[in-house]
């Protein structure tokens, strides 16, 4: 079966350009994030792909339904949470699921039922019948992952879903996305690049509107031309880097990105003049950094319809 | 037709039973306001027009009720994002409205009862003159509820939604002749009254409780102009309403 799949795609507003001719596929299971830095056209693809919005040009189907002539069909496969929504605040948990399951065509009894078995789920049994406004702001986001969790949409949109929590509500927003992901595909955008890196069996980069990367970390790395990232203080090092790039901080630590055989060679010198350093693998951070900030050269970047 | 029905009550349970639920204060503003205005026209008319601001209070009720399904919507939508969440769901934009609507509907009924206590008092009304005051209110309602609709889909901000409640409410009940008869007015600014169509929804109504006499092509231009408005603005909203954002 058909997870996701857009041809060309693009949205303006007058003459600016929300969408560029984005293009991509992505499987039918799993979770695909997309990052990118905010107004980089995150909601507006999600929008788009959720059926809430038209697009300018260009075509997307979900679950293999067109987004503009298929859309009430494919409204019964796909469940949205927008970026910014809140949990109603006159109602309670219970409240705010069972509506929306009826919404979604079921009758009450059978709403009830569903919506005690996805609150527990998400952990808020004991907070089933108490208003939203009463929440904290990680219980409110959690009533509405519940809503679209027991929906059964085999296709969710969440927007931003853990911007502005702390990072324990954060850390248990994952793991219930993680158990939504077995038997469903999770659309996520967000800007937290660790919950990209965490939670993503896919990541598109998007940035001004054109996407600029999309596949596994692992496939995206090798878009970049440098596989280690090492850390060290500046006043200390008594070597420069033959090849690579380096930024020094404010906190006088310097961030280097280096191909394998330059990193060996910097982290032997370091060992050699006893220089206290870190090396990991390039980060999905610093592959952002990399990509959004300098353009691909041609070979780099890929046509669109290739991702 | 079972799934559209669970749709429709779905946004009752929403906007009417929850919210009257949880903010119970909401009953007592809904009820305050059209009882507020008989109150003070009986005082002033010392009592002499009490019947009619009765049968005024029925139409600010419904009319109100209807328009403010404008400022419910646009809450839902702009504050809470919930339109969205309904959008990318299998329920449609008129199941959205005819719950929405019935949701104001059973809001309204408290207050509702309240004043046909106050009517079985008061207005002595005959069967067919009944008969006529349901059918202008139910048009009203019809009226104000695609109309507040229309608006909710279009604003982007809830102050701009209670800006357009506040002054739809003044342009509709308010200034029209609704809790007195049209001949109270001077005639220069007798006109100006005649551009809302609750001024002749007010006038059938006077008409059949006997307070206000009109020639029946009167009577039947007020009735074509009502049907007119409540079917012209159904149209508009069904056809111009922006469910999905362009």
């Amino acid at each position: 079966m058909d997870g996701i799949s857009c041809s060309r795609l693009s949205k303006s507003y007058g003459r600016s350009k929300a969408l560029d001719r984005v293009s991509f596929s992505i499987p039918h299971n799993g979770i695909f994030a997309l990052i990118g830095r905010n107004g980089a056209g995150k909601t507006t693809l999600t929008r788009i792909l959720a059926t809430e919005l038209m697009p300018s040009s260009g075509s997307a189907t979900v679950d293999g339904l067109d987004v503009v002539k298929d859309a009430v069909e494919l409204r019964e496969e796909i469940a949205a949470l927008p970026q910014e929504a809140r949990a109603i605040s006159w109602m309670t948990p219970r409240q705010t699921v069972i509506s929306y399951l009826m919404y979604r065509g079921l009758g009450y009894g059978e709403a009830k039922v569903a919506s005690d078995e996805a609150i527990s789920h998400v952990g808020l049994e004991g907070h089933a019948n108490v208003l939203n406004s009463k929440l904290s702001g990680g219980q409110k986001r959690k009533v509405l992952l519940a809503s679209v969790l027991a929906s059964g949409a085999r296709i969710i949109f969440v927007d931003e879903p853990t911007t502005g929590l702390d990072p324990i509500s954060r850390s248990e927003i994952w793991s219930i996305l993680v158990r939504l992901k077995k038997e469903r595909l999770i659309f996520l955008t967000t800007h937290y690049l660790e919950e990209a890196e965490k939670l993503a069996d896919k990541i598109g980069i998007l940035d001004n509107g054109k996407l600029k990367a999309a596949g596994s970390l692992d496939e995206i790395r090798k878009l970049v031309k440098y596989q280690y990232s090492i850390r060290v203080l500046q006043k200390d090092r008594k070597t420069g880097i033959k090849e690579g790039e380096e930024i020094v901080g404010e906190d006088g630590y310097a961030q280097i990105m280096t191909t394998e055989k330059e990193a060996y060679g910097l982290s032997t010198g370091f060992i050699k003049d006893r220089v206290k350093f870190s090396i990991n693998q390039v980060s999905l951070d610093d592959i952002f950094y990399y990509i959004v900030k300098k353009p691909l050269n041609a070979e780099e970047e890929k046509e669109e319809g290739e991702w | 037709m079972g799934r559209r029905i669970n749709q429709i009550n779905a946004s009752i349970l929403v906007n009417a039973v929850y919210a009257m639920q949880g903010y119970p204060a909401m009953l007592i503003s809904n009820l305050l306001s059209p009882l507020s205005i008989i109150i003070i026209v009986s005082f002033v008319s010392h009592g002499m027009l009490t019947s009619i601001a009765i049968a005024g209070a029925f139409m600010t009720l419904f009319v109100g009720g209807g328009l403010s399904i404008q400022a419910d919507l646009a809450h839902l939508k702009n504050d809470f994002k919930f339109q969205d969440m309904i959008v990318s769901s299998p329920t449609g934009a008129l199941a959205y409205l005819v719950g929405m609507a019935l949701s104001e509907l059973i809001f309204i009924l408290p207050s509702l009862t309240v004043l046909i206590i106050l009517a079985f008092l008061f207005l002595h009304a005959s069967l067919s003159a009944m008969l006529v005051i349901v059918v202008v209110l139910a048009l009203m309602y019809t009226f104000a509820t695609v109309f507040g609709f229309f608006l909710s889909t279009i604003t982007t901000d809830v102050l701009q939604s209670w800006a357009f409640s506040g002054i739809l409410s003044i342009l509709l009940t308010t200034i029209p002749p609704v809790y007195y008869p049209i001949t109270y007015i001077p005639l220069p600014y007798r006109y100006v009254a005649y551009i809302s169509p609750t001024t002749y929804a007010a006038g059938i109504v006077q008409n059949a409780l006997g307070f206000l006499p009109l020639p029946p092509t009167t009577l039947a231009a007020y009735w074509v102009i009502i049907i007119a408005v409540a079917l012209a603005l159904f149209a508009v909203a069904i056809k111009k309403n922006k469910w999905r954002d362009a």
